[in-house]
C-alpha cells in the first residue's frame, strides 16, 4: 500500500509539471507536440528511476558535503548512457529527441528526487517515487504538449482536427507555452479544490 | 426632513468623475477617426469594428457571469467597449471574423479578465489581443487593404508605409521611399493599414479633445511623439535611407498608440514624472524596434514593454507625502 | 549501515570511486554502441543520398570533401551535403543534403539536422520538396532565392530566415558542385551564378 501512495503522490498530489513547478525548461522547451512532450517525458523517467535507484543504494556510502557533486555525476553518466542506447538502437527517437536527451542533466526534478527522496528512503521506495514522478512529469509534458498542438496547428499527436491555416502559431512558439502552461496550472488547481 | 444631517466620512465633495465618464469621453475622442475608417474602408471597417466590439462586450459578460461568478457585472462602464474599438482599430479591415472573435476573446480574456478585471491587468487588453494575433496569424495580419477599397474580405491589398520604410532599410535603397505617399496624404490618411492608423489628423484632434476635457494629461502622447521625431530626424539626417520625421510620426499606429493606446490609465504611470519617463521610453523602443526589429510596426510591442515597467516606475517616481522628510535630512 | 563522515579522507575516496565507476561505465557503453550508431549514420547517409539523386541504385564514384560540406559524386550528378555558409537560419545548423544533375538542376533535397521551430521553420522538410508550396526540383541556380529577394521561390509562410538560410545551404551546394566538375574555371561559375542572381 506504502508503495502506491508514494505513485499516486508522484502522479496527482505532487505532480512535478502542474505542483511542484519543476523542470520547467524542458516543460516549456520541448513541448511543441503531444508526441514530443511525451518522449521527452519518458526519457526522463527512465533517467529518474535508475538515479533513484542508484542513489537510495549509495546513499550511505557518499559524505554529506560531496553529496552533490557525486549525484551529478551519477544523473550524467546515467543520461550519457540512456543517449548512446537511444542512438544505437532506436534510431527513430533519436531522430524526434536527440537534441532534448543531454538537457535531462540540468532538469531540477531529477536532482531534486535524489535529494529530497532517494537520499532518504530505501531502494524500492525510491523506484516507486521515480516511476510516479516520471509518469506525473510525462502526463504533464503530454498534456501541455498535446494543448499547444491543438492550439498550434490543428492537430493532436499528429492527428488533424481541424485545418494548420486555422491554428494560432503563438502557441507552438515560446510566448504560447507560458500562457499555455499558466491555464493549465489554474485549470489543474480549481479541478483539485 | 429628518436626514439634512447626514454625518459620514470624506470624501465630501465629488468632482463627478467616474470610469463610465471617462471610459465614454475616451470613445467619443474616438469617433472622428472611427468615421474616417468607415470612409476609407467601408463596409470592411464596419464588420471588423462591429464584430471585435460586440465579442469584447460578450466575453466580458460571459467571464465576469460564468467564470468569476460576479453577481454584477462591468460591461456598461465602457471599458470593454473601449477595448473592442481600439482592438477593432489594430486590425486590417479584411480581417476575418473569426480571427476578430479570438483576438477579442484573448484581449478581454487573457489581458483582463485573467487578472480580476479593469484597473487589475498589467497590459494593455487591446495590445495583448493585437500582439497575439500578429504572432498567430501573421498572414493574415499583414496583408493590408489599400485605402478607398471598400469591400469587405476580398479588398484590394497592398504595401503599407512602414513596409515600403522597413524595406528602405534592408535594401540600403532610397529610391524605395519615393513610392511613400505625400505628408498630406499621410496626414489626412489616404494610405494602407489598420482601421485606425489611416488618420493621423483626425487622431490628433481626438487626443486634444481628451487633454482639454481632462481626461488624460499630455505627458504621455507628448513625450513618445516628441522622443519618435527626434530620434528619427536624427537618423534621417545621418542616412536618408531611414524615412523623414513627418512620415515615421503619421504612418503605422504611432498616433494610435502614443494618443489612446499608451494613455490607460491602468497600464501607464500615475504621476507625471513617471509619465514622461515612460512616454519617453516608448518612443525610443518604438524608433529601435521600426528600424532594426524583425517587425515593421514597433508601437504595440513597445508600449506593452513600458507597461512591464509601469509598476517599476511608478515606485521610483512615488511622490513626497505631505509633512515626509527625506531620510537623509532627517538624520542630519 | 552508518553514514560516512565527511572527512577530506573520505570524500576524495567516494568521489575518486564514483568517478572512476561512472567513466567505467560510459567507456564501456560507448565501447558497445559505437559500431552500431556509425553504422547507421553511414546507412542513413546511404539512403539520403539515394533519395536526393532519386536513384535506388546510384554508385557514389568519387567523395570531395571541403570543411563541412561533402560531394558525392555519381553518374548522373552529385548528392551535396551542406550547411548554410553563414549559418543564419533561426534555430542554428541547419544541414540538408542536395541531389544536383549533371546539367545543375535540383534533383532533391532531404534535411539532415534542423533546430527550426516546429509549425515554422521546420516545414522546411516538406515544403521545397516536389509538389511543395515552394518547390525547389528542377530550379538552378538563378532562381534560387525568395521571391522577395526576387527569386522564384515562395518563402515558407511567416519563415523567411529559414527559407533564406536553407536557399543559401542549397546555393552553396552549387557552388561547391561547380567546383567539383570545373575546378579551373571555378571563380567563372561563381559569378555566373551571382550575375543571375542580380538580374
Amino acid at each position: 500500500m506504502n508503495q502506491l501512495k508514494v505513485l499516486w503522490n508522484g502522479i496527482i498530489k505532487e505532480n512535478p509539471t502542474f505542483v511542484l513547478l519543476l523542470g520547467m525548461c524542458p516543460t516549456l522547451g520541448t513541448t511543441s507536440s503531444a508526441m514530443n512532450g511525451m518522449s521527452m517525458g519518458l526519457a526522463t523517467m527512465a533517467v529518474l528511476i535508475f538515479s533513484n535507484l542508484i542513489i537510495s543504494l549509495i546513499k550511505n556510502l557518499v559524505p554529506d558535503m560531496v553529496r552533490i557533486p557525486s549525484f551529478i555525476v551519477v544523473i550524467a553518466s546515467l543520461v550519457t548512457i540512456l543517449q548512446m542506447v537511444i542512438k544505437a538502437f532506436a534510431p527513430e527517437i533519436d531522430k524526434s529527441l536527440g537534441l532534448f536527451i543531454p538537457l535531462i542533466v540540468v532538469n531540477c526534478i531529477i536532482l531534486g528526487r535524489a535529494e529530497a527522496f532517494a537520499a532518504k528512503n530505501g531502494p524500492i521506495s525510491s523506484v516507486f517515487d521515480g516511476i510516479g514522478m516520471g509518469l506525473g512529469f510525462t502526463l504533464g509534458l503530454t498534456l501541455l504538449g498535446a494543448v499547444r498542438e491543438f492550439l498550434g496547428t490543428g492537430k493532436i499527436f499528429s492527428m488533424t482536427i481541424f485545418p494548420d491555416s486555422y491554428g494560432a502559431l503563438v502557441f507552438v512558439l515560446a510566448p504560447g507555452a507560458f500562457i499555455a502552461l499558466g491555464y493549465l496550472i489554474a485549470i489543474i488547481n480549481k479541478l483539485k479544490n | 426632513m429628518s436626514n439634512r444631517l447626514i454625518v459620514s466620512l470624506s470624501p465630501h465633495v465629488h468632482s463627478g468623475d467616474s470610469i463610465q465618464k471617462n471610459m465614454y469621453g475616451v470613445c467619443l475622442a474616438l469617433v472622428p477617426a472611427l468615421v474616417a475608417s468607415l470612409y476609407f474602408f467601408g463596409l470592411g471597417a464596419a464588420v471588423v469594428l462591429l464584430t471585435s466590439i460586440v465579442s469584447c462586450v460578450l466575453f466580458e459578460w460571459a467571464i465576469a457571469k460564468f467564470i468569476l461568478r460576479r453577481e454584477r457585472t462591468t460591461i456598461m462602464d465602457g471599458s470593454a467597449i473601449l477595448t473592442g474599438i481600439l482592438l477593432g482599430f489594430n486590425m486590417p479591415s479584411n480581417l476575418p471574423v473569426w480571427i476578430i472573435i479570438i483576438g477579442a476573446l484573448v484581449a478581454i480574456g487573457v489581458g483582463k479578465m485573467t487578472f480580476g478585471g479593469l484597473g487589475q491587468n498589467p497590459f494593455n487588453p487591446a495590445l495583448v489581443g493585437r500582439v497575439f494575433l500578429l504572432i498567430s496569424f501573421p498572414a493574415q495580419m499583414t496583408t493590408w487593404p489599400v485605402s478607398g477599397s471598400v469591400e469587405y474580405l476580398d479588398a484590394q491589398t497592398g504595401a503599407t508605409p512602414l513596409a515600403l520604410m522597413k524595406w528602405a532599410i534592408q535594401s540600403g535603397d532610397v529610391s524605395v521611399l519615393k513610392d511613400l505617399p505625400s505628408s498630406v496624404d499621410m496626414l489626412v490618411g489616404v494610405h494602407g493599414g489598420s482601421l485606425g492608423e489611416v488618420s493621423a489628423i483626425l487622431l490628433l484632434i481626438g487626443c486634444l479633445f481628451m487633454i482639454v476635457r481632462k481626461i488624460i494629461t499630455w505627458h504621455i502622447p507628448v513625450s513618445i511623439l516628441g522622443t519618435v521625431a527626434l530620434l528619427s530626424g536624427i537618423l534621417h539626417m545621418a542616412n536618408p535611407v531611414y524615412a523623414d520625421p513627418i512620415s515615421v510620426l503619421c504612418s503605422g499606429g504611432l498616433m494610435l498608440g502614443a494618443c489612446f493606446m499608451a494613455t490607460d490609465y491602468v497600464t501607464s504611470p500615475m504621476v507625471p514624472k513617471g509619465q514622461i519617463i515612460y512616454g519617453v521610453a516608448i518612443g525610443a523602443l518604438t524608433v529601435v524596434i521600426r528600424n532594426w526589429g524583425a517587425y515593421p510596426e514597433g508601437m504595440s510591442f513597445a508600449i506593452l514593454i513600458m507597461n512591464a515597467f509601469t509598476p517599476l516606475i511608478n515606485t521610483y517616481c512615488k511622490p513626497r507625502r505631505f509633512g515626509e522628510v527625506i531620510r537623509k535630512e532627517a538624520k542630519k | 549501515m552508518k553514514k560516512l563522515q565527511s572527512t577530506w579522507y573520505n570524500m576524495a575516496i567516494v568521489l575518486t570511486v564514483i568517478s572512476v565507476v561512472a567513466g567505467a561505465a560510459l567507456a564501456y557503453v560507448n565501447e558497445l554502441t559505437k559500431g552500431p550508431i556509425a553504422e547507421i549514420q553511414q546507412r542513413n547517409e546511404a539512403q539520403a543520398i539515394k533519395a536526393v539523386l532519386c536513384d535506388d541504385n546510384a554508385v557514389i564514384t568519387d567523395t570531395v570533401t571541403n570543411g563541412d560540406v561533402v560531394v558525392y559524386v555519381a553518374e548522373n550528378g552529385a548528392a551535396v551535403k551542406t550547411t548554410d555558409p553563414l549559418n543564419g537560419s533561426f534555430g542554428g545548423g541547419l544541414t540538408i543534403m542536395v541531389g544536383l544533375s549533371k546539367d545543375f538542376q535540383v534533383l532533391g533535397y532531404t534535411v539532415l539536422l534542423s533546430n527550426e521551430t516546429p509549425g515554422l521553420g521546420a516545414k522546411a522538410d516538406e515544403w521545397f520538396q516536389k509538389g511543395g508550396k515552394g518547390e525547389i526540383v528542377g530550379k538552378t541556380a538563378g532562381q534560387l532565392a525568395t521571391t522577395k529577394d526576387n527569386g522564384e521561390i515562395d518563402a515558407i509562410t511567416a519563415s523567411t530566415i529559414t527559407t533564406r538560410s536553407f536557399l543559401r545551404a542549397v546555393n552553396n551546394a552549387y557552388a561547391e558542385y561547380a567546383k567539383v566538375v570545373n575546378p579551373h574555371a571555378e571563380a567563372d561559375v561563381h559569378t555566373s551564378a551571382t550575375a543571375k542572381d542580380m538580374n
